[in-house]
């Protein structure tokens, strides 16, 4: 027991002394994006604000229906046809994403940042072999030979243990879904890209096979050093895949921290009550409990803070003012007026 | 002894595939025996392409066995009379995995729900359709049912949307209800406030499940609140069975041990330490055809030169039946 706290203590202060030290990739700052429904306008990030560092595998953690993934698309700048980025700024490297022009956006989607959809099981071509795959995404970026596309292609496919040679000469179909996961994988990196973001990667797989995904993307981030955004409602992976944790809750960020921080001491309410929501197979199942009350209309949001009318600990100025981002231990921001 | 609901004896259900240049066999569930008690629980645990979706279809008579028989209060349902049939077909339901597509996307909630209740004169007047919708609807905690009542499946999100499927399967008030995959497709926050309604509705109404999920953290909270036997099924077989807790806690077949390992932990410093389950193929493999020994035998590290040549049986071993020869 002793020991498990020693490391923590240990394992936190070196994180949170990087985390200081490195350099933000990519910057969002006060990203809006709004969506034109029937019933008015749903405001699907609102306001948001965050910093991926370079080399870390930044975690946002949020239920169905938060604008993870509208924010995934935002910073691709593909979002749907019915939805704008109203306001904000997101810059890769320094350059601002919403200003680039055409040739540079061609440029900047795969080679700079590479997407990796939901559902990405149908991202995949069905009547193209996976050797295709990996040929076609490249020339469509860069001159250089199939055999060698082949074979950069085959270190990343060993990378995430499968046999190229048998896979490559494999239709989608003839893949099982963990398998497709991980080719899916290994193709967003043929580009060597800056920055991956993994939109809910294993929410389709089973136990056995996230965990397997889960550790080779752990290897393969310190073994190029890549940098990660990855977006889950899973709770329980998420502690184990990333470095950073964002928790997200319609539209804002309520919660940003190391993920020891954020899991082991939750501060935010809704963090907490998010954590307390999943059992596992240690846990101490009579703890675990439903968040309370459902999710709100995202087209008539709560006033105040979104969370109030869930909270266990709501004030009076929660229904009136919206609580700022407040940095309450180095590295570790939350959105609450419970920490004034 | 409590009565038996519903047992399989030995069904097996091989489907054909067909490609350009050959036919296959695919054994989908092989020699498959389960016993379900009435009030009493079973879970099926297993990865993606185990049977165990097979499985609950055969239970329902959704799906013919190729071998074996299924027994409904002591009778083969697939020699039952009509009037039999149609009162086994009442007392056993389904919830699907995907509340997306089971549910009619023309139809609103009223219109889903109340089909059943007029055809089993479970209502009377229209008056009492209404009322009995309404009740459905806050039993599932659907609250207040007129808000729901006209809507459409496309203006609900998926927990309602998976409310409404409990509220169908209960509303003819059946005696066992197969849950496939129920919460797989929810939040994961979500999961927990639906099996806490489905074991609510278990102790109100006395219904038994076939909760088949690829997750033991959530069959572990299914038992701990509900009781009730596990089976952990591997390529169509059974291959660990037993009282639910027993086998949590001290799984015995290699299978069962990795993926009770593979339950990922909330907790980072115990997760990033945790190793992935010691399998010599991370990949499911079928076997070839007329394989004799364990189907496992291709991924187990405990593989032995026995396991390549004769296939395992289920028996008895201290209080709980395992399919391994490291018991022998």
């Amino acid at each position: 027991m002793l020991d498990y706290k020693k490391y923590l203590n240990i394992s936190l202060l070196v994180k949170r002394r990087q985390a200081m030290q490195l350099r933000p990739l990519l910057s969002i700052r006060n990203l809006t994006v709004e969506f034109r429904v029937p019933r008015g306008i749903l405001r699907a990030v609102d306001d948001l604000s965050i910093d991926v560092y370079e080399g870390e595998i930044l975690g946002l953690l949020g239920e169905s229906g938060c604008g993870k993934s509208v924010l995934a698309h935002a910073i691709l700048k593909i979002v749907d046809l019915n939805g704008y980025i109203k306001s904000g700024q997101i810059l890769f490297n320094g350059k601002d994403v919403l200003k680039m022009q055409k040739s540079e956006l061609r440029k900047y989607r795969w080679k700079e940042v590479a997407l990796v959809f939901q559902g990405a099981f149908s991202s995949l071509n069905p009547v193209l072999k996976v050797s295709t795959h990996f040929i076609d995404t490249v020339e469509a970026h860069e001159r250089i030979s199939k055999s060698e596309i082949l074979s950069n292609g085959s270190a990343l496919l060993s990378m995430v243990m499968l046999d190229p040679s048998v896979v490559f000469e494999k239709y989608p179909h003839e893949l099982s879904g963990g398998m497709k996961q991980r080719v899916i994988a290994a193709l967003s990196l043929i580009l060597k890209p800056k920055l991956v973001i993994l939109d809910e990667p294993t929410s389709a797989l089973d136990t056995l096979t996230q965990k397997i995904f889960i550790k080779l993307l752990r290897d393969m981030k310190n073994k190029f050093n890549l940098t990660m955004l990855f977006i889950t409602h899973e709770v329980a992976s998420m502690a184990e895949v990333s470095d950073r944790v964002a928790v997200m809750y319609l539209g804002n960020i309520v919660e940003v921290g190391t993920t020891e921080d954020v899991y082991l001491n939750p501060l935010h309410p809704y963090t907490m009550a998010l954590l307390e929501s999943v059992p596992s197979i240690h846990s101490d199942l009579d703890k675990i409990k439903a968040i309370p009350g459902p999710v709100p209309d995202p087209v008539n949001p709560p006033t105040g803070c979104k969370f109030h009318p869930r909270c266990p600990f709501k004030m009076q100025k929660c229904m009136e003012n919206t609580p700022p981002l407040k940095e309450v231990k180095p590295g570790h921001f939350v959105r609450c007026f419970l920490y004034e | 002894m409590s009565e038996t609901l519903l047992e399989t004896k030995n069904v097996t259900k091989i489907f054909e595939v067909k490609t350009k240049t050959k036919k296959e066999k695919l054994v989908a569930v092989e020699n498959v025996s389960i016993n379900i008690e009435k009030g009493r629980d079973l879970v099926i645990v297993g990865e993606s392409g185990s049977g165990k979706s097979t499985l609950g279809k055969i239970v329902l008579g959704l799906m013919k066995p190729d071998f074996g028989t299924v027994l409904y209060k002591g009778k083969d349902i697939w020699k039952m009379t009509k009037e039999e049939w149609k009162n086994f077909r009442r007392n056993a339901q389904i919830i699907h995995q995907d509340p997306y597509s089971s549910l009619n996307p023309m139809r609103t909630i009223f219109q889903t729900l109340s089909p059943p209740l007029i055809q089993y004169n479970l209502a009377k007047s229209s008056q009492d359709v209404q009322k009995r919708v309404s009740e459905l609807l806050s039993l599932v905690g659907l609250v207040p049912p007129s808000d729901f009542m006209n809507r459409y499946p496309s203006r609900m999100s998926g927990g309602q949307m998976q409310r409404v499927a409990i509220a169908r399967a209960i509303s003819i008030n059946p005696e066992l209800i197969v849950a496939d995959e129920a919460v797989s497709m929810l939040d994961a926050s979500l999961r927990v406030e639906i099996v806490d309604l489905l074991l609510n509705l278990k102790n109100k109404l006395g219904t038994s499940f076939l909760f088949i999920t690829h997750d033991f953290g959530i069959a572990r909270y299914f038992i701990k609140k509900g009781g009730g036997k596990v089976a952990v099924m591997y390529l169509g077989n059974i291959v660990e069975l037993g009282e639910g807790d027993s086998v949590i806690q001290k799984p015995m077949h290699p299978y069962t041990k990795a993926l009770i390992a593979s339950v990922p932990i909330p907790d980072p410093v115990k997760a990033k330490a945790s190793e992935v389950p010691s399998l010599r193929s991370l990949d499911l493999t079928q076997p070839r055809i007329n394989f004799k020994g364990c189907k496992f035998a291709s991924r187990c590290s405990y593989v032995r030169e026995i396991c390549n040549n004769e296939a395992p049986l289920l028996r008895l071993v201290d209080d709980r039946e395992v399919a391994c020869h490291l018991y022998d």
